[in-house]
């Protein structure tokens, strides 16, 4: 044996290796690619909620601050946008949801006519493009001359949650063993009470999932908001308006902050859920 | 025993009503009214009235036919690229994902709990004329140096297949994961390749997630004006930004209404079409 070929064949075998590595794990390779790919911006919105603009662009990093948390007010118009978004998601959810319940329960439980037209109804603002939601809603309330503003922000809101709800508890329904409900019933419950005590508490997580679905769509969306708002301005109304000047770093702080809650809302569901998986498979 | 009880045909009715009707006069109702705007004329100074006026609706075809074009053609390659970026990650998820997967759908998700807008801005600095992205392209001359990202149809693209890609990742990763593995593994004793068995047996099971992310994709992408207005120049503008612009700057409302009809019938035949050629080939698929 050469010289030589003892000393590249170390360096072959670990070329080789590193290929062979790369074959089995390409694809899990590419995933983490993928998920840099899609928490590289929000990393971005992260950083720049830090930053230390100097003229009026959040564009380039100029610098760490604690300022835009410590004054994430600080910009006019911003604190009354974000307490009118969080009042019409907190309403909005809750009426859908209670009347997407009732829906989900009706189309679950009994058959009726006009039950395939229902399904229809309820499919249908979901596949309709958002900006014909909002330009018809516009369109009814210019020719009924509604003053634009609250309710008008809040109605659009419920119409399209509604049936993010129907769908959300309806998947929940499906799955329902509907004897604990004939058992309370012949135990002498009568139907609201075993509504009460039985039906409720098992389909309660179905309900809170569509709660917070419901408040996530509706602090997000912007199309339909944007087309009956009047000169009432939401949070992402505002990003709208600051975006066209320059977007103060405060958008990102706020934009953070609703990041934070809803991954630790989620982090919180995932953890409930496999502990109780795991006491499931104790038991 | 109760009045439910009693009236038991009624209870569904009863829970239905308050639903329904919140559904019917927020969302059948106006629809209606669109129509009967979009065949009005006038102007806003002296009013509008009501003359089945079709030619509002010709009139957008012939003005906006590109906007119409740009913003199916941006819709449909941003649904091939999330297909086929998200298309690896879900499989990787359903099928190696073990005790993680729900934690690993979270990251899937997480770009959903940034307020839309402010995702679509944080794109703008990514695509930013003087950003690490513009500069290593510069850099590899697949940009020329004075090119840019920002204000081009890339950056539109690139924009609506970020914002809708879980769309298309979360159906393909439920139809994924519903497929029984012992089928891959009856393929490979049958000799099949592991190229083959996906081919075979993974991707025809995997199709009702395919349709259902690409609809749940197309339709909001072609109708979506944030994008091409945030990251693009007027030359990339959607029928999105002509509808808002009439609707809300220009109050033009007849023709905004009949380029939102347009624009959801164009949206019908796409979609129908694709289903035409989806169905055919889950046929061939069966009969061969």
């Amino acid at each position: 044996m050469s010289a030589v070929a003892v000393t590249t064949q170390p360096k072959r075998d670990l070329l080789a290796a590193a290929w062979s590595f790369v074959r089995h794990h390409v694809l899990t390779l590419y995933s983490f690619l993928f998920f840099a790919y899609l928490l590289l911006p929000i990393a971005i919105v992260i950083a720049f909620s830090f930053n230390h603009p100097t003229g009026k662009f959040n564009y380039t990093w100029q610098g760490f601050t604690w300022d835009n948390w410590k004054y994430w007010d600080g910009v006019p118009g911003i604190r009354s946008a974000v307490v009118l978004s969080l009042e019409i998601a907190l309403l909005a959810s809750l009426i859908a949801t209670i009347l997407g319940t009732l829906i989900a329960l009706a189309l679950v439980r009994y058959g009726f006519r006009g039950r395939a037209a229902t399904n229809i109804l309820i499919f249908l603002p979901l596949s309709t493009p958002e900006i014909v939601l909002g330009a018809s809603l516009l369109t009814l309330f210019l020719n009924l001359n509604v003053v634009f503003g609250f309710w008008t922000i809040l109605i659009a809101h419920v119409m399209f949650c509604i049936s993010f709800a129907v769908v959300t508890v309806k998947a929940r329904l499906i799955g329902f063993d509907r004897h604990l409900e004939e058992a309370a019933m012949d135990l002498g419950a009568n139907e609201w009470a075993t509504f009460r005590k039985v039906t409720l508490p098992l389909i309660a997580p179905a309900i809170l999932a569509a709660l917070l679905l419901c408040f996530a769509i509706s602090i997000d969306d912007f199309v339909v908001t944007y087309f009956n708002s009047g000169s009432s301005t939401t949070f992402p109304l505002f990003v709208w308006g600051a975006a066209r000047v320059g977007a103060p770093p405060q958008v990102n702080v706020i934009g953070t902050a609703i990041f934070g809650v809803a991954v630790i809302g989620m982090v919180v569901n995932v953890l409930v859920q496999m502990r109780r998986e795991r006491a499931a498979a104790a038991a | 025993m109760g009045y439910f009880h009693r009236h038991r045909q009624f209870t569904p009715y009863l829970l239905l009503a308050p639903g329904i009707l919140w559904l019917s006069v927020f969302f059948v109702v106006p629809l209606g009214f669109l129509a009967y705007q979009s065949l009005q004329s006038g102007n806003f100074d002296i009013g509008y009235s009501f003359t089945w006026a079709w030619g509002n609706y010709w009139d957008a075809l012939r003005n906006y036919h590109g906007q119409f074009i740009r913003s199916l053609e941006y819709a449909g390659i941003a649904t091939v690229l999330a297909l086929f970026l998200s298309y690896p990650v879900a499989y990787w998820i359903a099928f190696r994902g073990g005790r993680w997967k729900n934690l690993l759908l979270l990251f899937i998700v997480a770009p959903f709990f940034v307020t839309y807008l402010i995702r679509t801005l944080a794109w703008e600095t990514i695509l930013a004329d003087h950003g690490t992205v513009v500069h290593t392209l510069q850099h590899l001359h697949v940009l020329g140096a004075g090119g840019r990202l920002l204000a081009t149809s890339t950056a539109v693209v690139t924009g609506i297949t970020y914002n809708f890609l879980p769309f298309m990742a979360l159906p393909l990763y439920v139809s994924l994961e519903q497929i029984d593995q012992r089928l891959l593994e009856a393929a490979q004793d049958l000799y099949a390749s592991r190229w083959k068995a996906f081919v075979r047996v993974t991707l025809p099971l995997s199709l009702p997630g395919i349709v259902a992310g690409t609809l749940l994709t197309f339709i909001p992408a072609a109708g979506d004006f944030i994008n091409a207005q945030l990251l693009g120049a007027p030359q990339n503008h959607m029928i999105g930004n002509v509808i808002q612009s009439k609707f809300l700057e220009l109050t033009d409302y007849p023709a905004a209404a009949s380029m939102s009809f347009i624009l959801m019938a164009a949206i019908l035949v796409a979609v129908a079409l694709y289903a035409r050629a989806v169905g055919t080939e889950q046929l061939t698929g069966a009969a061969v």
